[in-house]
């Protein structure tokens, strides 16, 4: 849990800015459906959102406090990278976030899974 | 700070030292940040159970029911993103987005550029740092017209605040606008500006490898820029493999060597940029 009086103003990551905006989009959502807790968000996140899902889960819990989303569960889908190399036709899942064909090495610029980040759906009462 | 509770997440935006009061998610001011103070004890969980409610991860309760949501974290900046974009086309402008590590060489390369270009283009700059208005006051000595954002501590610029900054620009008098993001190789990647290019800046003195290390910065990159070329030599920059590992991770991008600081390669950059430039301005709005 998060020590009381923790400051986010020392925190230089932009997980915090995209928890934040998960949190008023879940809050919305939530209270559009009559609910008035959040008891569990579902996000799914690619491997190329340029988001770490620690520092997402880190940030929820700060972010939260005070929210209907407060003491929630965050569910983080991990997503990997699937990219489609054109030469050879065919869709390939990379070792690593290098985009480069498993089969003919040829670099691909068509990711085609991997850079998603999403608030999927949410547990509320 | 929040107006409703006094919490300040995330920090305080200001344009040219003035605070923004912005109601976006992330550009600081009176941030919207979800309330629901009001709601705090007044869930439906049955006391007489013993429910412990400092358990961070509540059990489904048989009345618990699931929202579908499916929506897209950064949706809202890239809605801003386009309608700055639409913005820009409007006022044939070209935008530029530079995005580097601090110390790459960022306002280096666009002081010199304002310098040398500055009669040939119209130059704008809006110049994003977590602090201070040096970047600014540097540009502004070149007798270009810069706006700073201060972030405060988010670290990275989105597309509202480019939105208002811009506000306090005559974008009329201008053709070409270099936004200056925040030094980072993470964070300012994934948010669109509304930009018609996005120039990524690696120098020497980095290491060969910062484009395997940050893929998700340099396969955004439409030119990656390898500069501080003077000093290659006396770092033992891999010049071969540099350049290798930009063209596995930004096969399609445009590669530019040079020196902002001796001037060294520049000449291909401003050719690169005044046609650019030229296209945009010369094609319909």
């Amino acid at each position: 849990m998060v020590e009381a009086g923790f400051d986010v103003r020392g925190l230089y990551v932009h997980e915090v800015s995209l928890m934040q905006d998960t949190v008023i989009i879940a809050v919305k959502q939530a209270r559009e459906a009559g609910a008035q807790r959040i008891h569990r968000v579902m996000m799914r996140v690619g491997a190329l959102s340029g988001a770490v899902p620690e520092t997402l889960e880190f940030a929820f819990e700060i972010v939260a406090k005070g929210t209907m989303a407060e003491g929630a569960l965050l569910e983080i889908e991990k997503v990997p990278v699937l990219c489609y190399c054109s030469a050879c036709a065919e869709e390939f899942e990379p070792a690593d976030l290098v985009c480069e064909c498993t089969r003919c090495a040829r670099p691909s610029v068509e990711i085609r899974r991997g850079r998603e980040l999403q608030l999927t759906s949410l547990e509320v009462s | 700070m929040c107006k409703d509770c006094g919490c300040g997440l995330p920090g305080d935006v200001a344009i040219d030292g003035v605070p923004v009061g912005s109601e976006s998610a992330h550009s600081g001011g009176a941030v919207a940040h979800a309330h629901d103070h009001e709601h705090e004890h007044t869930h439906g969980h049955d006391h007489a159970r013993g429910h412990d409610h400092e358990h961070p991860h509540p059990h489904p309760h048989e009345h618990h029911r699931t929202v579908t949501v499916e929506q897209g974290i950064l949706d809202k900046n890239d809605r801003l993103a386009e309608r700055n974009r639409g913005f820009f086309q409007a006022k044939r402008l070209f935008v530029l987005n530079v995005l580097a590590s601090p110390g790459a060489g960022k306002t280096a390369l666009i002081e010199r550029t304002a310098s040398d270009l500055g009669k040939e283009l119209r130059l704008g700059v809006i110049v994003g740092d977590l602090a201070t208005e040096n970047d600014a006051v540097r540009l502004r000595s070149h007798g270009v017209p810069a706006i700073q954002i201060t972030t405060g501590s988010v670290c990275h610029l989105d597309a509202e605040m480019v939105s208002r900054a811009m506000e306090r620009l005559d974008l009329d008098a201008l053709d070409t606008l270099i936004i200056e993001n925040v030094g980072n190789l993470v964070c300012p990647a994934v948010y669109d500006l509304g930009e018609n290019l996005r120039v990524v800046l690696l120098s020497v003195t980095e290491g060969e490898d910062k484009p395997l290390k940050y893929p998700v910065m340099f396969q955004s990159a439409q030119v990656v820029v390898v500069n501080k070329t003077d000093i290659a030599a006396a770092v033992g920059f891999d010049r071969e493999t540099a350049l290798h590992n930009i063209r596995r991770v930004a096969p399609n991008a445009t590669i530019l060597e040079l020196s902002a600081r001796t001037g060294e390669g520049m000449d291909r950059w401003y050719a690169y940029l005044k046609q650019a430039v030229h296209r945009r301005t010369a094609s319909p709005a």
